[in-house]
């Protein structure tokens, strides 16, 4: 099969496929770049400004309660963002629901990704259901979570585990990042499934077959051929899923206001900023943020790439 | 043979076990909605409620319309905007390739990638000096910032799998840009460009940060609004669960509708 032959590995060594010097007729370059630079401008005038402003207010001693007091401070917000602490403790906060909401997203994609696959009666209204999560709007399933599942005295958490003997946990007040860890994992799930799911039916149908053919039993064939094949598929989901969640406000805006250890770095960034009118500081916060997505993202884009460059990026 | 059916109808029975307790916080949403206040938050849970339409009327009393019509206004705004601004280029991005393919996309993704945060303080400073807090068509504005990368990547995917000899026969035959894109690309992406779409309104439509920092009452989406309904005093389950239900109803019901297309918005073209 010519799809078997044309190995990624071999195009991932490779340098990444370069767009094809076509014979350009002239005017083609010029159109081109008026075909982009609309939305190129855009881009920069409403993310890329504003983050070179954030950078410029990071270095001044800024309080809006204090608005004619106002001067460069060089680094000074920066020592105090490293001495406070509470970046720190945030940053932890960020890294531990960030982590096990992806892991445990991705743990549970797997599993009905594997399920939903199969054929079985009602196998499209099962992923039509299992896709929902993901569309609902957070601030509703921030909500209904809260005060309708895991509400310590009426919510449906407790009465299911009062059906099985087990004692009400009082979710809200006593465990507050897992609340906030249940609800993105639940969000987040539907979305490694459905990427997972289409890893799964990328799969090639005769390598299977072979492995049936062989005497293979289902569960070494899954360990041995299908999760190999996935990993590029895991790896998608999981760090698209890391840089959507390390940005992660509204659940914790909605559920815990920042309390419990469930303050993230958004959250902090915007107590200091629009609570506090810490202008500086906030903005050195801000700063911050980015250079831990950026180490995220770059990662996340070197993985986006190598499975990208096998389509042929550009032809 | 009967043991592995035996088998089979066993995992089957499994998987919607399963589904059904993922999809258990929705239906039960939905049918809290449906409750009176009082047969809402009980223990035990009550089953069997006497079914009411009422706490509906109380969520469109309380004007849930104006905000249902801002974020309409936003979501529908900013997609047809990121649209127009993505589909040329993507077009130059993938039929048309310019140098640097590469530099763009990757320019256009790590946007995406940037925590709002960063950006937001100067943005919200500048907004408050020309006044422009509480505004649909600002929200609208940043909208488009938040979407337009999502877009170029999905257009991008999908014009890709235009086939070259129909664009090259196009032009061989003289035809200009503008029916090279709108006679000849556009008819066979348009499934694409409708998915894109989906995709920038669903994000849109549940944004929840900018919308509550930069609106309070003219302009307030429902994400926001939907707050409100947590009432410290009273019991406030039902009507909270009516107003959830109301706003989730067209994302929820366009996203199942074109739930094909969602996987690769989704994955931001990268998977075909």
């Amino acid at each position: 099969m010519t799809t078997l032959t044309s190995t990624p590995t071999t195009r991932r060594l490779g340098r990444p496929a370069a767009p094809a010097a076509k014979p350009a007729r002239p005017r083609g370059l010029a159109v081109s770049r008026a075909l982009l630079w609309p939305a190129l401008a855009t881009s920069i005038v409403l993310t890329q400004i504003p983050f070179v402003v954030t950078i410029y207010y990071s270095l001044q001693n800024w309080n809006l309660l204090r608005p004619g007091d106002r001067d460069f401070a060089g680094l000074d917000n920066y020592a105090t963002v490293l001495r406070d602490g509470s970046f720190l403790s945030s940053l932890g906060s960020t890294v531990l629901i960030t982590g096990s909401s992806v892991l445990l997203s991705t743990l549970l994609g797997l599993l009905f990704a594997v399920l939903l696959d199969r054929s079985f009666t009602g196998q499209g209204a099962a992923r039509t259901l299992m896709i929902t999560p993901f569309l609902v709007m957070p601030a509703a399933a921030a909500l209904v979570w809260k005060w309708s599942i895991l509400e310590s005295t009426t919510g449906m958490a407790n009465w299911a585990l009062g059906l099985v003997g087990i004692p009400p946990v009082a979710w809200n007040t006593d465990v507050p990042i897992v609340t906030i860890i249940l609800v993105l994992t639940w969000q987040y799930t539907p979305f490694a499934m459905l990427i997972l799911l289409a890893g799964l039916q990328a799969q090639t149908k005769d390598v299977l077959e072979a492995a049936a053919v062989d005497g293979a039993g289902a569960v070494r064939t899954f360990l041995a051929i299908t999760l190999p094949h996935l990993r590029q598929y895991v790896e998608i989901s999981v760090l698209l899923a890391s840089i959507m969640l390390l940005q992660v406000f509204d659940p914790v805006a909605i559920m815990t206001r920042g309390t419990g250890g469930t303050k993230t770095l958004s959250y902090l960034l915007y107590e200091r900023a629009f609570v506090g009118l810490q202008v500086g500081e906030a903005a050195a916060y801000g700063v911050m943020t980015v250079l831990i997505t950026i180490v995220v993202a770059t990662v996340a884009l070197r993985t986006l790439f190598k499975v990208f460059s096998k389509e042929g990026l550009g032809r | 043979m009967t043991t592995s059916r035996l088998r089979g109808s066993l995992v089957t029975a499994v998987t919607w076990v399963l589904v059904l307790a993922f999809f258990f916080p929705v239906a039960w949403m939905v049918f809290t909605a449906f409750k009176p206040e009082s047969q809402a938050a009980t223990m035990p849970p009550t089953f069997a409620p006497d079914f009411t339409l009422d706490r509906f009327e109380t969520v469109f009393s309380r004007n849930m319309l104006p905000y249902l019509i801002n974020s309409l206004s936003a979501s529908l705004g900013s997609t047809l905007l990121v649209l127009a601004l993505a589909v040329p280029a993507a077009y130059a991005l993938s039929i048309r390739p310019i140098v640097n393919v590469r530099d763009a996309l990757f320019f256009f993704i790590s946007t995406r990638f940037m925590p709002v945060a960063a950006s937001i303080i100067p943005v919200y400073l500048l907004l408050q000096s020309v006044g422009g807090l509480d505004n649909v068509t600002w929200l609208t504005i940043l909208y488009i910032g938040v979407n337009l990368p999502i877009a170029v990547w999905m257009m991008r995917s999908f014009l890709a799998e235009v086939p070259r000899e129909l664009i090259e026969a196009a032009q061989l035959d003289g035809a200009r840009l503008g029916t090279e894109i709108f006679r000849v690309v556009l008819p066979i992406v348009l499934p694409g460009v409708a998915a894109a779409g989906l995709i920038c309104f669903i994000f849109a439509w549940n944004e929840f940060f900018l919308a509550n920092l930069l609106t309070a009452q003219v302009a307030r989406t429902t994400p926001p609004f939907l707050t409100s309904f947590v009432d410290g005093r009273g019991q406030f389950l039902s009507v909270l669960s009516a107003a959830s239900t109301v706003a989730i109803v067209p994302v929820v019901a366009a996203g199942w509708i074109a739930q094909k297309q969602l996987v690769r918005g989704l994955a931001m073209g990268a998977i075909k």
